[in-house]
């Protein structure tokens, strides 16, 4: 789960990492009250899950009530590469002496984490990576020994920052090694982490990502109640399927993860587009099944179905059955192609020959079911 | 011969009371696994269906001699199982378990790593493993799997191992062992370990590889292959067309930062001399004709 700028600033302040102050809105009135409230000169920051907002005209600093007024009108409602901006985020400007990069996150060819750190910060990590490959101090953390105060003062030197700024740098650190460990984030980064003329050091921004699987051992409600899905992926959620919305017109259902990946590759082979990811899990039973259906049946753009199902211990005979049971229930607006393999795939496809269809068709391989998904989709 | 389990491998089950442990545990079973004990600290000295419940790991192995284990416990006790089961000497560590935090499986992986050397984990988030004819630990349906080799099989992705097992199958292709290293960002058993196992056992005379987007353990396989492998390849890599920033099913298959495609994971596997599929259908024709060349 991907956190707002705010909550990101939220998450942080939980393990004391200091952040500047400010408060959410989502609207002009509460803009300036907040922003009357905090004092100026204050930031006004469009909260959007997308880099290169400040480009996009979302960041702006005002200095009397009147600006904040004009700037809080013009930030919300924003589009902003395809994200509405809905909220504000209304912060105490900060005067910055320098600014600096800091992440945790997992390396999974180390096996580690993977600490960054570098003196050039504001910019995007990815293009100093690329252009100056040196000015990013790297530490990988072996979990069980955890980041000490003495490896985190060894890695800021390393990292050359303004020696005004290494202890507050040290102190962040180790706080925001304990936030991604602790706070079971996926990623924690602090892009600017800035100096101030005072000697300072602080977040002037804040990019989480959290572990849905660690969800039990938090309380994140408030987190995930403004998580932006969209309408289909919201539905499949609260059904509990594992779903992700595309751009194409084949609804695509398949169990376990990798078919149903694979489902889209083939469906692209075969010259069409998928217009979803969707995962039954294994037992593709018929309560799951109509489930799916439903998501797949509510989404315009869908033209045909493909439903790719491998019976392993769920027998063909079942999986069968169980879809023939699903097709009763709901009423589908597009033709369905079925390809049904494993397990006593011979009974289970005899079970659906017998309902076969202009709008029910059996195929045997995953290829030849989607060139007809395809067919269906295009006619 | 066949890799990291056989006929003789004894196993207790951490879970075994639960619904999902029972279902699969006697299953294991009946396939012929040496399903020895269960654990559940509260119901120790019962038994699900005449196997007997030890109130730890570290008691049923002084029972039974069991040396693998099969992990069912819920998320968040997967942590405090593998330990378990490591600090009761156990060989292998199987865990089907998914929705494990990703900090756990970096901190238990390292863990035993380190004060545990002999303990291998599979998984988090896996499928098992199958020696077909010998032993069954995990959710694999037995009977889409041929015995006797001499393919070996490994696979990021569940169904997809389970599609690759059925179409070696139905061509008469027999597997020496088929290892599901799983989904998750921390997987305990990487490509490379079972590569190197399968390149030293002499029954296995080709592999066939399963891997999907995120991360780069096949371009590390691709490496490790170019450099070891003596035995042929066949690959396919699922994902070819998923969208960058979106988790496909597993918690490791995401494509970010323009790393971890599809694409560049082929292209490191065909350079390592791997016959690559476009799907999986295509994988195993390849894998057809690299055993009738053998």
């Amino acid at each position: 789960m991907d956190l707002f700028e705010y909550q990101g600033k939220q998450f942080f302040a939980m393990f004391d990492i200091p952040v500047s102050p400010g408060e959410a809105v989502t609207t002009v009135d509460a803009a300036v009250a907040a922003a009357d409230r905090i004092g100026y000169p204050v930031v006004v920051k469009a909260q959007v899950m997308v880099g290169g907002r400040g480009k996009a005209g979302g960041v702006k600093l005002a200095s009397t009530t009147e600006e904040a007024r004009e700037h809080a009108t013009n930030i919300l409602g924003l589009d902003i590469k395809g994200h509405i901006v809905e909220v504000l985020w209304i912060e105490k400007a900060s005067d910055i002496a320098e600014e600096y990069y800091a992440s945790f996150t997992l390396d999974r060819a180390a096996k580690k984490h993977l600490g960054m750190l570098s003196a050039q910060g504001g910019v995007e990590i990815e293009s100093v990576a690329e252009t100056d490959p040196d000015a990013i101090a790297k530490i990988w953390i072996d979990p069980v020994d955890g980041l000490t105060e003495e490896d985190a003062r060894r890695w800021v030197s390393g990292a050359r920052l303004n020696p005004d700024a290494t202890e507050g740098a040290v102190d962040i650190l180790v706080k925001l090694y304990r936030a991604y460990t602790e706070g079971d984030a996926d990623l924690a980064e602090i892009n600017p982490l800035i100096l101030t003329p005072e000697g300072k050091v602080h977040a002037l921004d804040a990019k989480v990502t959290l572990d849905d699987n660690a969800a039990f051992r938090h309380d994140w409600d408030e987190f995930a109640s403004t998580q932006v899905r969209d309408e289909r992926e919201q539905a499949a959620h609260e059904k509990g399927l594992q779903y992700v919305g595309l751009d194409g017109n084949v609804g695509i259902i398949a169990n376990g993860a990798g078919l149903a990946m694979s489902t889209l590759d083939v469906v692209n082979q075969a010259g069409g587009a998928p217009a979803n990811f969707l995962d039954i899990g294994g037992g593709a039973n018929a309560d799951v099944m109509a489930g799916a259906l439903e998501v797949i049946n509510n989404d315009p753009k869908v033209r045909s179905i493909f439903i790719n199902i491998f019976g392993g211990i769920t027998r063909g005979e079942e999986v069968a059955n169980g879809i023939v049971q699903a097709l009763g229930r709901v009423t589908l607006n597009s033709p369905i192609v079925i390809r049904l393999d494993g397990t006593n795939a011979d009974q289970g496809r005899e079970i659906l020959a017998a309902h076969e269809s202009e709008t029910l068709i059996s195929k045997p391989t995953m290829l030849e079911a989607a060139q007809a998904a395809v067919e269906l989709a295009n006619r | 011969m066949s890799i990291f389990v056989d006929e003789s491998t004894k196993v207790v089950y951490q879970g075994l009371t639960g619904s999902q442990g029972k279902f699969y545990g006697l299953r294991n079973r009946d396939y012929g696994t040496q399903v020895v004990a269960g654990t559940n600290p509260k119901k120790a000295g019962t038994d699900v269906d005449g196997v007997p419940i030890y109130a730890s790991v570290a008691d049923a192995v002084e029972a039974t001699g069991a040396t693998a284990s099969c992990i069912f416990i819920p998320a968040p006790g997967v942590q405090a199982a593998v330990m378990e089961a490591a600090e009761a000497g156990l060989e292998l560590v199987v865990v089907i378990t998914e929705g494990v935090p990703a900090q756990d499986e970096a901190w238990f992986y390292n863990k035993i790593k380190r004060d545990f050397p002999a303990t291998r984990i599979l998984g988090p988030n896996c499928p098992g493993l199958i020696s077909p004819g010998k032993a069954n630990i995990g959710i694999t349906a037995g009977e889409i799997a041929l015995p006797g080799g001499p393919v070996g099989i490994v696979s990021r992705s569940g169904t997809l191992t389970y599609q690759a097992l059925y179409e070696l199958k139905l061509q008469g292709i027999g597997v020496t062992t088929c290892v599901g290293i799983g989904g998750d960002p921390v997987p305990g058993t990487s490509f490379i370990d079972c590569l190197e196992a399968f390149e030293a056992d002499p029954e296995t005379k080709a592999v066939m590889l399963i891997g999907e987007i995120g991360g780069s353990a096949e371009e590390e396989a691709a490496d490790f292959i170019k450099a070891e492998m003596t035995k042929p390849i066949s690959a396919y890599i699922a994902g070819v067309t998923a969208p960058a920033g979106k988790k496909m099913g597993h918690a490791g298959a995401i494509v970010s930062g323009g790393k971890g495609t599809a694409a560049a994971k082929m292209e490191a596997l065909r350079g390592a001399g791997v016959e690559v599929g476009q799907n999986p259908t295509e994988a195993g024709e390849l894998m057809v004709e690299i055993v009738k060349n053998l």
